[in-house]
């Protein structure tokens, strides 16, 4: 099943659309992780990246290409992805914890310290996790990136919180 | 009843209407844009999702700020803006009567006689019929989501969407962020029809979307409004399969099942039509400088086949420096110079596997009025 059948994306057409950061890279700290697997015509993550990490380049449907070893894992570009579609990940948090860092554009924005559930690319419920950062400067332009503590292993499935 | 003349009269403020008034201004034009509305920037005002494009289309702004951005340079442009003013009449001689609501609420017939007239009246939302489809509480999509963005007023409480393009994704997730949950999107083909990323977001908030399926019925409740939706899976004939029904509980069912270019106007200016599946609908014939068979008559945006806001921003610039070609305010090169940009970015738009076809038929249609019209374009 493809994002157009269902309308998630699996993990495994993740892979086979994207290259994603290496397990070395991985363990060496927070990095981003593009889930943009369709040629539409959009570039605004590459401007939004300080260290050029990210490359679309012409033509303008080009999917963008993250240079992992330029990522320092900063989350602008999770604000600015006009899809909602740029994740951070940082499976180094603790020893058994990571973090993910998400766009959340409902009401009302969580606030940091609070427990929340954390939810797959389906919308199912997949644990608990504590909220440890929620930015939200004017130049995120209204789109909040909320980080959320959860166990290691579901590092690669939490994508969001329940609403409300 | 007064008579005022006019350089170019644009007909509709939206993305495609502002951008040819601001073009046209800028090169000198006395400009006059009307539109039926209270508030111009069609569609813009609606949409608080960050746009996708390139940086020449402001991407990764919301919607409503390119609205207001273009409302400011058209304004900076010294182009005149007409509000609440429909165009009732388009005569021979490019004579236009236009029925304009005053300040004190009474209302005043104008004869404008432009000597351009650029029409960029967008687009309307299709119907889907089903079992009490005109029960309070069954709406448009674009309705719903001028409750939520314009007016600020919920719809309802619970929403059953029917259509997966882009506007069945995006007025989904703008419902909730509005406050509402939404029970489920409803689609009859058998995968999603808009954007990837889109879906992704309101399935990440938990919203079922149901493929080869489709509304039979809306559930009247009680107090004779919408109570629930009776939704079915459908044969590859799109035709419901019986004893497959199942009742969603919901108070409002949005349709997003596409959008038609209208047409009334540019019928009314005598452009040569023709019927275009993939712009969804009746258009005029137009040339690569967004002039159709009419002399002095030119379309932009959705009414020239349903598309996008960057699309539409971009044929409104070609549709307002072509207007100062007519009026010999820029010569046919610089002119071209400036086109030929805005046409790359154009086709750069029309890329990909979402915008190949319509690249495709754009170019086709282009070719039809050059083999079907061009020497014989008519004087309006």
């Amino acid at each position: 099943m493809s994002i157009a059948e269902c309308g998630y994306l699996t993990y495994d057409e993740l892979k086979e659309c994207q290259t994603l950061p290496s397990d070395e890279r991985f363990e060496r700290g927070p990095v981003a992780v593009i889930e943009c697997v369709q040629q539409i015509p959009c570039n605004p993550c590459e401007a939004a990246c300080h260290f050029g990490a990210i490359k679309i380049g012409e033509p303008i449907t080009t999917l963008p290409a993250l240079d992992a070893e330029k990522c320092v894992g900063c989350g602008v570009c999770v604000s600015r992805c006009p899809g909602l579609a740029i994740f951070v990940v940082n499976k180094t948090y603790t020893k058994d914890t990571a973090t993910v860092s998400f766009p959340y554009e409902y009401e009302p924005v969580p606030k940091e310290g609070e427990e929340k559930t954390a939810v797959n690319r389906m919308g199912e419920a997949v644990c608990s996790g504590k909220i440890v950062k929620v930015a939200d400067p004017v130049s995120f332009d209204h789109t909040p990136v909320v980080t959320i503590e959860i166990p290691r292993e579901y590092a690669d499935e939490v994508r969001s919180i329940e609403r409300g | 009843m007064s008579i005022r003349k006019a350089d170019v009269l644009v007909i509709g403020a939206g993305p495609a209407g502002l951008s040819a008034s601001i073009e046209a201004a800028r090169l000198g034009a006395d400009v006059i844009i009307v539109d039926l509305n209270m508030k111009p920037g069609g569609q813009l005002f609606k949409q608080i999702h960050k746009f996708f494009g390139s940086s020449a289309h402001h991407s990764g702004s919301r919607g409503i700020d390119i609205g207001r951005m273009l409302l400011d340079e058209a304004k900076d442009a010294g182009v005149t803006i007409w509000l609440k003013s429909t165009v009732i009449g388009i005569f021979p001689g490019k004579k236009v009567s236009i029925e304009r609501e005053m300040d004190d609420g009474t209302s005043e017939l104008v004869t404008l006689l432009p000597e351009e007239i650029v029409i960029a009246t967008g687009a309307s939302e299709n119907v889907i019929r089903f079992k009490n489809w005109t029960t309070p509480g069954v709406m448009g999509a674009g309705a719903a989501q001028t409750m939520i963005n314009v007016n600020h007023v919920r719809p309802g409480k619970r929403v059953v969407m029917l259509g997966s393009g882009n506007v069945g994704l995006i007025v989904s997730y703008q419902l909730m962020q509005a406050g509402c949950d939404v029970a489920a999107l409803v689609e009859a083909a058998p995968k999603v029809g808009g954007y990837a990323v889109h879906a992704a977001k309101i399935r990440r908030a938990g919203v079922p979307i149901l493929l080869r399926h489709t509304i039979t019925e809306a559930v009247i409740g009680e107090d004779g409004t919408v109570s629930g939706a009776v939704i079915a899976e459908v044969d590859e004939h799109f035709k419901p399969i019986p004893g497959t029904e199942e009742t969603i509980d919901c108070d409002v069912i949005t349709l997003a099942a596409g959008l038609k270019p209208t047409m009334d106007l540019i019928k009314l200016a005598g452009c040569e039509l023709t019927f275009d599946g993939v712009f969804g609908g009746y258009i005029p014939l137009h040339d690569e400088n967004m002039e159709t068979s009419v002399r002095g008559v030119f379309v932009a945006g959705d009414s020239t086949g349903v598309e996008e806001a960057n699309t539409a921003l971009d044929e409104g610039r070609i549709a307002g420096i072509s207007a100062a070609v007519s009026l010999g305010l820029i010569s046919g090169s610089d002119a071209d110079e400036r086109r030929d940009a805005i046409w790359e970015r154009l086709d750069s738009l029309r890329m990909g596997p979402f915008g190949e076809r319509r690249k495709k038929e754009k170019d086709h249609l282009i070719g039809l009025f050059h083999e079907e019209v061009k020497d014989q374009r008519a004087f309006a």
